[in-house]
């Protein structure tokens, strides 16, 4: 099974119907490009394998210098999911390099060379990193290995066969004599690089590093020496911060910066598209300069609207039938001639992604073009960008990717909002760098929320208490429309991230309909860890516990019976079930909730146990989770992966919401746009299915099932119907 | 003006205000990078530093009151505690981003100096104040536990 995998990888990341299932189901899977990490061997046979700095460097992933490291270029960000570690160690294994040596390194931008190959675009996200590059990184330390044997084959006049790697040492045994990397990359550097076809990828049970717990490489996280974008230092930098309008949608007017130009340390004040910009010598100056600015802003064509008007518009239009993502079968007959039809509404609010590091980015630009330095997750659609911005070719914009302090999805702005923000500021001072940094304040409030929605489900029952029919309606923003993503994922008035999760509900039920309607709102809204699997994922499994009581079925009985076409989503939630005990006795006021769903082509089942506490409110205690997502590359960065995204979908389910006021976000710090904190984090096991399958992402697929399973299990202790997020006992 | 702040064992002549926040000395000054910008308030304690021993926001501890007392940044900070607590978060995988880490390991080093033995709800209180997006708290409080056994062994 997973040797035809292996083989099928050669053409496609994963089976054909599974990467078409890929692409439709991913938020981030913008172009479809058919790009093979065969062309990474053949496109890098034309080059010297000997770079500016004297290292071997057989192509544009790995680098092997006279000092014995092998630095592996990481093309995709490190924001906390373990991508250093993931693709370091598919390079060192096929390397058989000593984990000891390697080093990973961010790559630089270069859409050629560092594309994601699901998206043909450069950049992270759509839990694909590992997905995209399984085989690729493979090819760049299988290619690299074998040059290496063929420089010592070359120097000791043996046969390349008899010679053997092992944790970067390359040895022969009948002479005895070995070598290691280091001592001969220099010569590796001037054998040919050998055809994709004469390579010969490891057999799973040849792995000494796939599969294993490996120390992570995303260093210096312990010691502070770690580089964020906020840490960056360059000589004559100025710091920058942004007065922006107050409601969405209002434009400046005017300003006098008479005494924000009084305080020691600031430089200059300039007005930029997106509102007033300080520059000063430090963060404090410009923070002290940009509070005494006074600002004269038209409100005019600002939005007026509030939360709570918006969400009864979407109510009020959720009578009405919408654009079709999914209709099987006759739903309107069937729930018509149902015995029992069970209906629900849900409301889920805006969403701040609340990065620890607030968003920031440091930029110069001259004569010769502009150069970042940024937490980047988008590269190619930022080149674009600000290539756009100082009419440059894209390649004229260097970025130094840094890792980022947490995103979330927040870093792959579709618009390159905070980073044209930057390089506005940045061309006003030609040869200056400029560093933009954001407040906690105008992080909480400048947007780019996950959207407000609204469900509405209807169920239908037959008189065996049968699911017969299933018809949900959706509404609310486009998070893709108007973007570069627009051409791919948004077909027929369906963003695909607006109805995922429910359109792709693999329950068996003979007539299902998802509608949705798409509305236009002024706040800018974007893409949050697992994006449209944060609501969906909730209507449709606390409403399978709807059913489940109605019916007066099990909750995993009754999934398990409606999931027989399969057996991923099966098998995850019958090792979720037992590891928690479901069916057990369990102490008064305690309950276990269950919840199931497929993101990204990985299956995640979470059973939650919550209490009741004696003064008021519920503690989740505990939470039980199996996690499907093909063959396990690091076992321990799943484990992590679950356990944060776990705790990143507990804000929302527990305390976090962004709620605007007159076209003003309310919130603007964490004591009124509150997070988990370590004392409700519940204690978790993960459990991962082995799997042969071809390897899927992580980073987003633990977060959808906490909130309906904390929510499941509530329902079972207090029969309490939960309509909307945060969770409240009534 | 100029006041003048102990940093790591070094005296530090910074041209700033008495209320300029000890964060943007140490970060914007100093040039130590390490200890980190999250809130501004005191909320999240990415900016924890020592302060004579006691763990403080320096996002909201004027340079004036930090003048003439002991701080130690993550930097500096080398007492066995400290080295107990670095080296169970890298064998227990703790960071994920990492922003928040500086704060959280100056958090639970001050909290072992003083409790080698911390329970659960000890721990949470102590940790309270520093937020993880990442939600690496399950790591956390076990890297704690292991610490505190290395330092009771040891």
């Amino acid at each position: 099974m997973f040797n035809r995998q292996m083989k099928q990888q050669g053409v496609a990341p994963t089976s054909r119907r599974g990467f078409l299932k890929l692409m439709a189901g991913s938020s981030a899977g913008l172009v479809l490009a058919m790009n093979l990490p065969k062309a990474v061997a053949a496109e890098d046979a034309a080059v010297a394998s000997l770079n500016d700095a004297g290292q071997f460097q057989p192509n544009a992933f790995v680098k092997i210098g006279s000092d014995n490291k092998v630095r592996v270029l990481i093309k995709h960000l490190e924001m906390g999911q373990g991508t250093y570690t993931g693709l370091a160690t598919l390079v060192a294994e096929e390397l058989d390099a000593d984990w000891d040596q390697v080093v990973s390194e961010g790559a630089p931008a270069n859409t050629a060379k560092y594309k994601n190959l699901f998206w043909g675009a450069q950049g992270t996200g759509g839990s694909s990193a590992i997905a995209n590059s399984f085989e690729q990184m493979r090819v760049a330390g299988a290619t690299a290995r074998a040059m290496l044997v063929s420089a010592a084959a070359e120097q000791w006049q043996v046969p390349a066969a008899q010679i053997v790697v092992s944790a970067g040492v390359v040895s022969h045994v009948g002479s005895g004599r070995s070598a290691t990397f280091g001592e001969l990359a220099d010569a590796a550097a001037r054998q040919p690089v050998p055809a994709y076809e004469d390579l010969t990828l490891k057999q799973p049970k040849e792995f000494k590093l796939i599969g294993r717990k490996v120390p992570r490489k995303d260093v210096g996280k312990t010691d502070g020496s770690a580089i964020f974008t906020q840490d960056i230092q360059l000589e004559g930098m100025l710091t920058a911060m942004v007065a922006h309008p107050p409601r969405f949608g209002a434009k400046l007017n005017g300003f006098d910066a008479t005494q924000a130009k009084q305080v020691k340390g600031v430089v200059d004040v300039i007005a930029i598209p997106s509102g007033v910009a300080v520059l000063a010598n430090d963060y404090w100056s410009a923070k002290q300069g940009r509070d005494r600015l006074q600002i004269d802003w038209d409100e005019s064509q600002a939005m007026q609207q509030s939360s709570d008007e918006l969400m009864a518009q979407y109510r009020a239009l959720a009578d009405q039938p919408g654009a079709v993502a999914r209709n099987d079968g006759e739903v309107s007959g069937a729930l018509a001639g149902a015995a029992t039809v069970i209906e629900a509404e849900f409301e889920f609010p805006y969403l701040a992604h609340a990065t620890m590091e607030p968003m920031n980015c440091v930029a110069r630009v001259d004569a010769n073009g502009c150069e970042l330095w940024n937490g980047e997750q988008l590269q190619t659609g930022d080149q674009a960008a600000v290539a756009q911005l100082l009419g440059l070719q894209p390649e004229q914009v260097a970025i130094n990717m840094l890792y980022a302090g947490g995103s979330f999805g927040r870093r792959a702005n579709p618009h390159s909002d905070y980073v044209v923000e930057t390089v506005n500021i940045a061309k006003a001072k030609p040869g200056v760098p400029i560093k933009l940094v954001w407040s906690r304040e105008d992080d909480t409030r400048a947007g780019y929320f996950r959207p407000m929605y609204f469900h509405k489900i209807r169920g239908g029952l037959d008189a065996n208490g049968k699911l017969i029919g299933w018809e949900q309606r959706i509404v609310g923003q486009s998070i893709l429309k108007g973007t570069a993503f627009e051409a791919f994922l948004v077909k027929d008035g369906i963003d695909a991230t607006s109805v995922e999760g429910a359109s792709t509900l693999p329950y068996a039920v003979p007539n299902l309909k998802v509608d949705l309607h798409t509305v236009e709102v002024p706040v800018p809204v974007q893409w949050w860890r697992s994006v449209g699997h944060t609501h969906t994922a909730f209507s449709t499994e606390v409403f399978m516990d709807r059913v489940a009581k109605a019916t007066g079925q099990d909750p995993v009985a009754l999934r398990m019976g409606l999931l027989k076409e399969h057996p991923r989503h099966q098998g995850v939630l019958k090792l979720a079930a037992e590891k928690a005990g479901w069916g057990r006795d369990l102490p008064e006021g305690h309950a276990l909730g269950v919840a199931v769903h497929e993101s990204f082509n990985s299956y995640v089942a979470e059973v939650a146990e919550v209490s009741l506490k004696p003064g008021g409110g519920f503690k989740v205690e505990k939470v039980w989770c199996a996690v499907d997502c093909g063959f396990a590359v690091n076992p321990e960065v799943i484990k992590t992966q679950m356990e944060g995204g776990i705790g990143y979908g507990l804000s929302p389910a527990l305390m976090s919401a962004i709620t605007i006021d007159k076209g003003a976000v309310v919130q603007s710090n964490f004591h009124d746009y509150q997070v988990l904190r370590i004392n409700e984090m519940p204690e978790i096991e993960v459990f991962i299915v082995p799997s042969a399958e071809a390897p899927t992402g992580v980073g987003e697929p633990g977060t959808p099932p906490i909130a309906p399973a904390v929510a499941n299990a509530l329902y079972a202790l207090t029969g309490q119907e939960f309509t909307e997020l945060p969770l409240r006992l009534s | 003006m100029s006041v003048t702040l102990n940093v790591n064992g070094v005296d530090h002549v910074v041209d700033a205000e008495p209320d300029t926040p000890l964060l943007w000395a140490i970060r914007d000054h100093i040039e130590l990078t390490g200890t980190k910008f999250g809130c501004g308030m005191g909320l999240c304690g990415a900016c924890t530093v020592h302060l004579d021993g006691q763990p403080i926001r320096s996002c909201s501890t004027p340079i004036g009151y930090a003048s003439g007392k002991k701080i130690t940044t993550i930097e500096g900070v080398q007492t066995q505690a400290a080295k107990a607590v670095q080296d169970a978060w890298t064998e227990l995988q703790v960071p994920q981003c990492g922003y928040c880490q500086s704060g959280q390991i100056m958090s639970a080093t001050a909290l072992l100096e003083t409790n080698q033995n911390p329970s659960d709800a000890e721990i949470d209180a102590a940790m309270q104040g520093n937020v993880c997006r990442c939600a690496t708290y399950v790591r956390i409080r076990k890297a704690i536990k292991t610490a505190a056994k290395e330092l009771r062994d040891a």
